[in-house]
């Protein structure tokens, strides 16, 4: 990965992608790296399609315009491919992180991606449901993040994700969502 | 020993720490929109006992200065926040806290003032308020911005000054955007404030005081005489309290900071949070050779004329960008370049001075409009010609 790596997060209003997008910025301060997270903001309502944005950096980061060539896109709900065009500036060796049943395979061929692409898929949705019983699978797509980009340090993010929600939550559904970030993890798919 | 922790926050919430930590004796504020996370985020603490403040929920902006005004001229440490329109709603009132010589502390989060209804970034709001007779400080970053609220209790609690400050950070793109900030421990920064006796009180009924009495063609001008020599007297007090923070937590502050500024023969002027954009872009211009600086400015009232002069006397072209515009001024020219203008003219310089409108509204300012700038610069360098005086960045047309 380069200095300065741009993230994009694709999601609907409502889902938790701006906290996503945060986590993401906690966990690279957990490893000693300078970030910002920022959302865009508009109009929206509950569902409606909205970007946040990430950025990773072993040096400050002084930038303070939109990402519009990010390395990397986290795509959220799968409902968005093919409403929102979330390739859209994505680098030539970019990668492409969704939250589905398909395949990545099958990915790359909806959108007519090139080979340079790198495409990753995890079923993030499927985890949740098994395991925090509720469909909130935007902070698990960390797991998939890590994996696909080694961006930031799995076993760090874990620490900080149950620091955070051993504050709020009963030991069970911080142990839950633990497990779901660590099978998006381990069943993030790569082709 | 300062110890400081190391935090992700929004710029909002790191303003929301610095007024935990200085715990001021009065909060007002008016609860709903256009106001920030800041007076949400302060109010917890207020509703979890973190702070002794006196939390005033009001009906609008306008109350919500009028009872920072009355709290403090009962000799409370008192704070707000606001932004937009709430703080055009203020208007009226600023002027009051400023002439009455009250050291209130605002943090103001820029935003465009409607119509049409936006929400984002750009420096209408407080640029507005530039003739009220507060002291201004613009933030580039969260940290900045909580490093400066610290001060601005300094500032204005200054026995030379009394007068009040407002903190500014840009919205959305600081305020609602989570950056690294190190947030001093409490101690060290109660410290630093220090504690505040007030030199008129309404409460100290053994002394009673009049605030705002009537005054008219016998020594209202006397008084604003008065007024403005207090600030001319905060320059110094902003560079001290500046330097004094730098040794206690490390960061010094002062009028501006120059970066690449030694041997430039071109400069950009800019506030808050475009200046990080300018100072990325003008990083790798220098290793093409370009010879250009950045000045970003900090203090805009009171104005830095003699200080900007000096930073720019051996720089031939100077790009003034303002994130609002005054209307009906020279050429439809933004406020930061018009002052810059007579501070240059007042001097007898004779540098070439070409102004931007950007950024209205939160139209995002891409590094290519900065390189657009520094070639531009380079071209009125060159001829010694300013085709156009005032320019539009990322504009449709």
């Amino acid at each position: 990965m380069a200095k300065l790596t741009e993230i994009r997060w694709h999601g609907r209003a409502g889902q938790g992608i701006v906290t996503a997008s945060e986590l993401l910025a906690e966990a690279a301060l957990k490893d000693d790296k300078y970030f910002q997270a920022f959302p865009e903001y508009g109009p929206e309502r509950m569902g409606a399609p909205i970007k946040a944005y990430t950025r990773i950096s072993d040096e400050p980061i002084e930038l303070h315009c939109h990402i519009l060539n990010p390395e990397v896109v986290v795509v959220v709900n799968p409902n968005l491919l093919g409403v929102v065009d979330v390739t859209e500036g994505l680098a030539e060796d970019g990668v492409l992180i969704v939250n589905t049943s398909e395949t990545p395979q099958q990915i790359r061929a909806r959108l007519g991606l090139k080979n340079n692409k790198k495409v990753f898929t995890v079923d993030a949705t499927r985890i949740a449901l098994e395991t925090i019983k509720r469909d909130i699978p935007a902070t698990l797509m960390l797991g998939a993040i890590i994996r696909a980009t080694g961006l930031v340090s799995l076993d760090k993010t874990l620490h900080l994700v149950q620091e955070k929600l051993g504050a709020k939550l009963r030991a069970e559904v911080v142990e839950n969502n633990l497990k779901a970030l660590r099978r998006a993890y381990e069943e993030v798919k790569e082709g | 020993m300062v110890v400081s922790t190391k935090m992700a926050l929004e710029g909002a919430h790191a303003s929301a720490q610095a007024m935990r930590q200085i715990n001021p004796d009065v909060v007002a504020a008016y609860p709903i929109t256009p106001q920030t996370a800041i007076v949400q985020t302060f109010s917890q603490y207020v509703a979890d006992g973190e702070v002794d403040t006196e939390f005033i929920a009001v009906e609008s902006e306008h109350a919500a200065m009028s009872a920072c005004i009355g709290a403090a001229a009962a000799g409370g440490r008192v704070m707000t926040a606001t932004a937009a329109n709430g703080l055009a709603l203020m208007w009226e009132e600023l002027y009051i806290a400023a002439s009455l010589r009250l050291p209130i502390v605002m943090s103001v989060v820029n935003r465009a003032l409607s119509a049409p209804l936006n929400i984002h970034c750009d420096h209408s709001d407080s640029m507005g308020a530039r003739d009220a007779g507060w002291i201004q400080l613009y933030s580039e970053t969260g940290q900045e911005a909580y490093d400066n609220t610290i001060q601005a209790v300094r500032i204005a609690e200054h026995p030379d000054l009394l007068l009040p400050v407002m903190v500014m950070q840009d919205g959305f793109i600081t305020g609602h955007a989570v950056e690294l900030v190190e947030v001093a421990d409490d101690a060290s920064v109660k410290e630093f404030i220090g504690t505040y006796t007030p030199k008129y009180s309404l409460l100290d009924i053994d002394h009673p005081v009049t605030f705002g009495a009537w005054d008219l063609w016998d020594y209202y001008f006397e008084h604003k005489r008065q007024q403005t020599d207090a600030m001319s007297k905060a320059m110094k007090v902003i560079v001290d309290v500046g330097k004094e923070f730098g040794q206690v937590f490390g960061r010094t502050y002062g009028i501006f900071d120059a970066y690449a500024m030694d041997d430039a023969e071109l400069a950009i002027i800019v506030l808050s949070s475009t200046a990080g954009t300018a100072r990325t872009v003008i990083r790798e211009l220098r290793k093409k050779g370009l010879k250009i600086g950045l000045l970003k400015l900090r203090v805009f009232r009171p104005f830095p004329a003699q200080e900007l002069v000096a930073a720019l006397k051996d720089v031939k072209a100077v790009a003034v960008l303002d994130r609002s515009i005054s209307f009906g001024a020279m050429e439809g020219a933004g406020p930061l370049f018009l002052e810059v203008c007579a501070a240059l003219f007042a001097a007898g310089a004779t540098q070439k001075v070409v102004n931007y409108i950007y950024g209205l509204g939160g139209r995002d300012v891409l590094p290519e409009y900065i390189e657009r700038v520094a070639s531009d610069l380079q071209e009125i360098a060159d001829t010694g010609k300013v085709k156009s005086l005032v320019n539009y960045l990322g504009l449709r047309e």
